[in-house]
Parts: structure tokens; C-alpha cells; sequence
């Protein structure tokens, strides 16, 4: 009992992150119809950044800053110089060059950081709480949900309250429309890719202590689990993609817990095939017509 | 903005013309000319063996099992549409497949120049069925639905081995044990010209029955799916089994080109079939030009070079040895992923699209001289 407890609490720690990092990829696919197979290669990118910055000041929160800016700029460079220009006629055309920007970007951080293991500070202890006899929470893992529930509310609030956000909407929804009546829609597509792109940064800062290190395939494996996750939540639905990332957290502690942590990979990919063919919408989802 | 669709190759008739009443089939033709193509092709390889050192024999060996992978997936991704980061794994399986067969037989004490083929027919026979599985999923999904699952296999195909280390043997990975070159070719005959003939021989005759089937009925409902769905539906196809057919071939010949490299490396580990490799492939399938099967010797054979090349960059600087060693590994990436976005915003028809451009340009001009 004390175990499953802990590894339920372990698991929403992580599916936190997974939901932050997944929210991204759904962000950029409501915005512009891409899935951004590069968002893993750019949230380590802003991670190094962090690194790099923490090496030089000594604050872990100037690099933690450091790549929220480093990840918004990014993706606002990401859509200006590559993505814009990418014929779209064909669905594979954008992941085939997200994929040769993974190859880029990983390229890039070998060169300038080289391929060994480094380890990534965090700010708060990760050994755990016990309340009661029983481990609980680490003070790391209460930051991990303060920190990805300050974001998803605000972009919650972003869409649904402000101006920007009813832009956004209206620009991914309607384009054409939506230039008539004054939008800036290639703006907003660019703010679209900045937001996603910072808060797979996060999600990054959040996970990567959590595992082997900083590295420049650091997040191969967590992208996988976040499109999983995006996927049983319907890549269109950002609440969705909210309670996708926990399901695939809780399963992922679950399966490490109790068969062994060599079975997390074969356990995603199960996961994702098991949603695609049954539910290829997402658990989510609600009927829609196929396009002709 | 330059081209209308980057998988349509221009050059191309319509669906259904090639079809059309009163054109002439020419199925007999089409197969003696591929044959002819690949007997010139394969003396040419000959030749070449004995006129070059054997590290390049080695090199070129290389080339033709990468060219074996990347021609499946051009015929998969270029003409049938389906878009698989995960050959990298299905070479994988090629590879621990032709390890555990040539393993198994050395522990009998079998020996004999029939085991290679033996084991090479079943690392395409185990690659056939794991791309069957992952055919029948892929045929029901579409874009980056099957890009995502593709990219999981990647990732996890190669964990497996380290998940069932007992089979596998881990990180370590297993040895290959290859016959030395059969004595009637004399007692002095280079090993990596043996590797050479053994890997083109494979290689070119993959290449003849993919190009014959790309020229078929079989490859005409390829295109015709990838176009578009529902007239392929209209016109008869069924759609779902041509997309799992696509893939079984394109799996069959991962898995020779995954087991051609373990054979020439003699050994086989994870680490050679990282997600990495996959996205490689791809990589060479767009810089050919995508649905290309000449573009695919070129995507090959810069696979081969590229590493090479850099290697020669490199040491024209002179660098700290840690410096160094991070540049080799990583500049022919950053080369390659550059080049690569450029090809793609600029040339979607690749080297073989602007190769087959110019060639047109040419005739046309001349033809223009002549008249």
C-alpha cells in the first residue's frame, strides 16, 4: 500500500511534466497543424542554455530563466526561419524537417558541450517527505506542480481572457478571416510557436534532473511519452493533453515500480499503439467527420 | 513556395494514365532492362573492387547495405506516402536476426558457403513479419500519427535488446561470425572485396525486384494511394492492404540492409541502431529525392562520405584532441541537417529532381538545336 501511495505520487510528479511538455506539442498543432517532432531537441537546447548560464553566475534561477527566454526565443526563430517557408502542401513535409532540425540541434549541442552526461542542478532537495511513516512528496516535486500549474492556468487564461489569446484562436481557426478583420496572423502563428516552444523549455528544466542528465538526446524518450500523451488526450484538446500527461506518468511509475524500469519504453509504445487503434481521435475526442 | 507538392515527383504521368487503352505494356521490356541495368551495374562493382584499396572496398561494401535500406524507404515514404522513422529499428532486427542464425550455426559446427544466404533469407523473413505488425497498425493511421509510432519503435526497438540482455547480450551486443572468402577465389583474396561482392550482389538484386515492382500494377496503386485515398478506393484498390504491402517491402529490404551491415561489421550492438540512424535514412531518402530509387544511391553514398569527409575537415584545423573529437562526431550532422532543410524549402525533388531537371533542360535545348 505504502508503495503504490508513493509511486502514484512519484508518477503525478512526473505526468506533470509530461502534461506541460504534451501541452506544447498541442499548442503548435492547433496553431499551425504541425507536429513539432522538434520540440524535444529545442526544450534541450534551452536546458543547455540554463547550464551554460548557471556555470557562469552560480543561480540556478537565472538559468532557469535564462531558458524560458532561451526556449521562447527559439521557437519564435524556429517558425521565422525554417518552418514559414516549408511547403505544407504535403503533411510530411513539416515533419521531415523537424526531424532534420532534431538532427541540427543535437548536432549543434555535441559539438559545443560534447555527448557526456552532465548533471543538471535542481533548486529544492528531492528527497522525499515522510508524513506519518509514509514517503511522500520531495519539496522538488511540489515545485514541479506549483510549476506546471502556474502555466497551464496561464495560458489557460491567456486563451480564454485576454485579447492576445482570442487572436490566437481566431487566427488558428479561421486565418483567412481573421486577416480580413485585422489579425496579424503570421504574428500570431510566431507567438503560437514562442509559447509552445517555452514551455517545452520548462518541461525540460523540470524532467531532466529527474533522470540521467543533461544530454543531448535528454528528452528522446520524454517526447515520446508526451506525444503519447497528447494522443490519448486527442492532439487537439489542451485539457486533454492536461490529463493524458498524468494517465502516462501514473502508468510509467507503475510499470517501473512494479516490472522494472526496462519496460517504461516498451510500455509507451504500447500505450500509443493501443490509443491509436482504438481510439485514433484520443480518449477525448468527440466524433469528427474525415476530411475528403 | 517552389514546387506544388515535394512527393509528387513532377516528372510522373497521372494515376491511371499509364493505363490508358492503346499505350503499349512493355512488362517484359521494363524487366530485361532493369536486369541489364544491374549486370553492368554489378561488373562495373568488379572492377571497381580490384582497382581500389581495401579500406574503400570496405567503404563501398557499406554503402550498398545502407543502400539497401534507403531505397525500401524511398519506395515506402516517396511513392506509397507513409512516412516511417522507424527503419532504423527494422534494421535492427535484420541485424540481431543474421547474428543469432550465424551464431547458432557456428555453435552446431556447421560450416559452408550456404549458411550467409541462409541467414541473411531469415533476417528478411523476421524483418517481413515484424513490419507486417507494424504495417497493418500503420495503414490505419495517417501524417504524424505514423510518424510519432515509428519514432516510439525507434526509440524502443534498440531498449529491447538491453531489456532482454539474456537473448541480446546488453549494450555489448552480440559478434557475427562470417565464413573468410571460399578458396577457389585463391588463398590471397582480400576479405573486404569479398564484403564488397557479397553486399553489392544482395544490394543489386534488392534494387532489380524494387525497381520492377515500383514499375508494376503494384507500384502504380502505390502512387495512386499516396495521391489520393478515396479515388484509389473508387477506382478499386484496397487501400489499407497496398499500405502494409508498401511497408512489408520496404521492410524486408531494412532488414537486408540492417543484416548486410551487421555481417560486414561482424558484430551487432544497440548503440548502431539508434533513433539517430533512422532519422539518417530519411535523411538520405530526402536528399535523393524522395520516391527515387537512383536518388537513393546517393543518399547512400553520403552516408558513407559525409563522416569521412568531416574527418578530413577536421584535421585541417588543428584542434584540441577533446575539441576534435566532438566536431568529428557531430559536424557531418550539423552538414547534413542544414543541407537538408535547404534541400527541402529549396529542392523537394532533391539531387535526383535536379538532376533529372537538368538532363531535361539539356535534351530539350538540343532537341531545340536540332530542329
Amino acid at each position: 500500500m505504502d508503495r503504490l501511495i508513493f509511486l502514484t505520487l512519484d508518477g503525478l510528479s512526473r505526468g506533470a511534466v509530461y502534461a506541460a511538455f504534451a501541452l506544447a506539442l498541442v499548442l503548435i498543432w492547433r496553431a499551425a497543424r504541425v507536429v513539432n517532432f522538434a520540440q524535444g531537441a529545442m526544450a534541450v537546447a534551452a536546458a543547455y542554455v540554463a547550464y551554460s548560464v548557471t556555470a557562469a553566475t552560480g543561480s540556478y534561477w537565472l538559468g532557469f530563466l535564462a531558458a524560458l527566454a532561451a526556449g521562447l526565443l527559439l521557437g519564435a526563430v524556429v517558425d521565422r526561419v525554417v518552418m514559414r517557408h516549408v511547403n505544407h502542401a504535403s503533411p510530411l513535409n513539416p515533419v521531415i524537417v523537424a526531424l532534420e532540425l532534431v538532427l541540427l540541434i543535437q548536432a549543434v549541442l555535441g559539438m559545443i558541450y560534447g555527448s557526456q552526461f552532465r548533471p543538471a542542478e535542481v533548486p529544492f532537495s528531492r528527497s522525499a517527505f515522510t508524513v506519518g511513516g509514509l514517503t511522500v512528496l520531495s519539496p522538488y516535486d511540489l515545485f514541479v506542480f506549483a510549476a506546471v500549474g502556474v502555466v497551464v492556468s496561464a495560458l489557460a487564461w491567456i486563451f480564454a481572457r485576454t485579447a492576445v489569446g482570442l487572436r490566437m484562436r481566431a487566427a488558428a481557426f479561421a486565418p483567412e478571416v481573421s486577416r480580413l478583420l485585422g489579425v496579424n496572423v503570421g504574428g500570431m502563428l510566431t507567438l503560437g510557436w514562442a509559447l509552445a516552444s517555452g514551455v517545452g523549455a520548462l518541461a525540460a528544466m523540470l524532467v531532466i534532473p529527474t533522470e540521467l542528465g543533461l544530454h543531448p538526446h535528454a528528452m528522446d524518450l520524454v517526447f515520446v511519452s508526451a506525444f503519447t500523451a497528447a494522443v490519448v488526450g486527442g492532439l487537439d484538446s489542451p485539457p486533454g493533453a492536461v490529463v493524458g500527461g498524468l494517465a502516462v506518468g501514473l502508468l510509467l511509475s507503475y510499470v517501473s515500480g512494479y516490472a522494472g524500469s526496462d519496460l517504461t519504453p516498451l510500455a509507451v509504445l504500447v500505450l500509443l499503439l493501443a490509443v491509436l487503434l482504438v481510439r485514433p481521435g484520443g480518449l477525448f475526442s468527440t466524433v469528427a467527420a474525415r476530411r475528403v | 513556395m517552389s514546387a506544388t507538392r515535394a512527393v509528387a515527383p513532377p516528372q510522373e504521368s497521372p494515376v491511371g494514365a499509364a493505363g490508358r487503352p492503346g499505350a503499349p505494356r512493355r512488362r517484359g521490356g521494363t524487366l530485361l532492362r532493369h536486369l541489364a541495368v544491374a549486370v553492368v551495374a554489378g561488373l562495373l562493382l568488379v572492377g571497381v573492387s580490384y582497382a581500389v584499396e581495401p579500406f574503400r572496398n570496405f567503404q563501398l561494401a557499406t554503402v550498398a547495405a545502407y543502400l539497401c535500406a534507403v531505397a525500401g524507404l524511398t519506395v515506402l515514404t516517396g511513392l506509397n506516402g507513409q512516412l516511417s522513422l522507424g527503419h532504423g529499428a527494422l534494421m535492427a532486427t535484420g541485424a540481431y536476426t543474421v547474428a543469432l542464425c550465424q551464431n547458432a550455426f557456428y555453435d552446431r559446427g556447421l560450416t559452408g558457403g550456404w549458411l550467409l544466404p541462409v541467414s541473411l533469407a531469415a533476417a528478411v523473413v523476421a524483418t517481413v513479419a515484424v513490419g507486417a505488425v507494424v504495417g497493418v497498425a500503420a495503414a490505419r493511421l495517417r501524417g504524424p500519427y505514423l510518424a510519432g509510432v515509428t519514432l516510439a519503435v525507434a526509440i524502443v526497438v534498440p531498449a529491447l535488446a538491453v531489456t532482454f540482455d539474456g537473448v541480446f547480450n546488453g549494450e555489448q551486443g552480440l559478434s557475427v561470425p562470417v565464413e573468410p572468402p571460399p578458396l577457389a577465389l585463391g588463398p590471397y583474396f582480400p576479405y573486404e572485396r569479398w564484403q564488397l561482392w557479397v553486399a553489392g550482389a544482395a544490394t543489386l538484386l534488392a534494387l532489380v525486384l524494387l525497381a520492377n515492382l515500383v514499375g508494376s500494377r503494384y507500384g502504380r496503386t502505390f502512387r495512386a494511394v499516396r495521391d489520393d485515398e478515396v479515388a484509389a478506393r473508387l477506382a478499386g484498390i484496397h487501400v489499407a492492404r497496398t499500405q502494409v504491402l508498401a511497408f512489408v517491402v520496404s521492410a524486408a529490404t531494412a532488414g537486408l540492409g540492417g543484416a548486410l551491415l551487421a555481417v560486414l561489421a561482424q558484430s551487432v550492438s544497440p548503440g548502431a541502431f539508434s533513433m539517430t540512424l533512422s532519422l539518417f535514412l530519411l535523411m538520405a531518402v530526402v536528399i535523393g529525392g524522395l520516391g527515387r530509387l537512383a536518388g537513393a544511391v546517393w543518399g547512400a553514398v553520403l552516408l558513407v562520405a559525409l563522416p569521412d569527409l568531416s574527418h578530413s575537415v577536421t584535421e585541417l584545423f588543428t584542434l584540441s584532441p577533446a575539441a576534435a573529437q566532438r566536431l568529428e562526431g557531430n559536424l557531418p550532422l550539423a552538414i547534413f541537417g542544414t543541407t537538408l532543410i535547404v534541400v527541402m524549402i529549396v529542392a523537394p525533388g532533391g539531387v535526383q529532381g535536379l538532376l533529372s531537371r537538368l538532363g531535361r533542360a539539356v535534351l530539350a535545348r538540343w532537341r531545340a538545336r536540332r530542329s
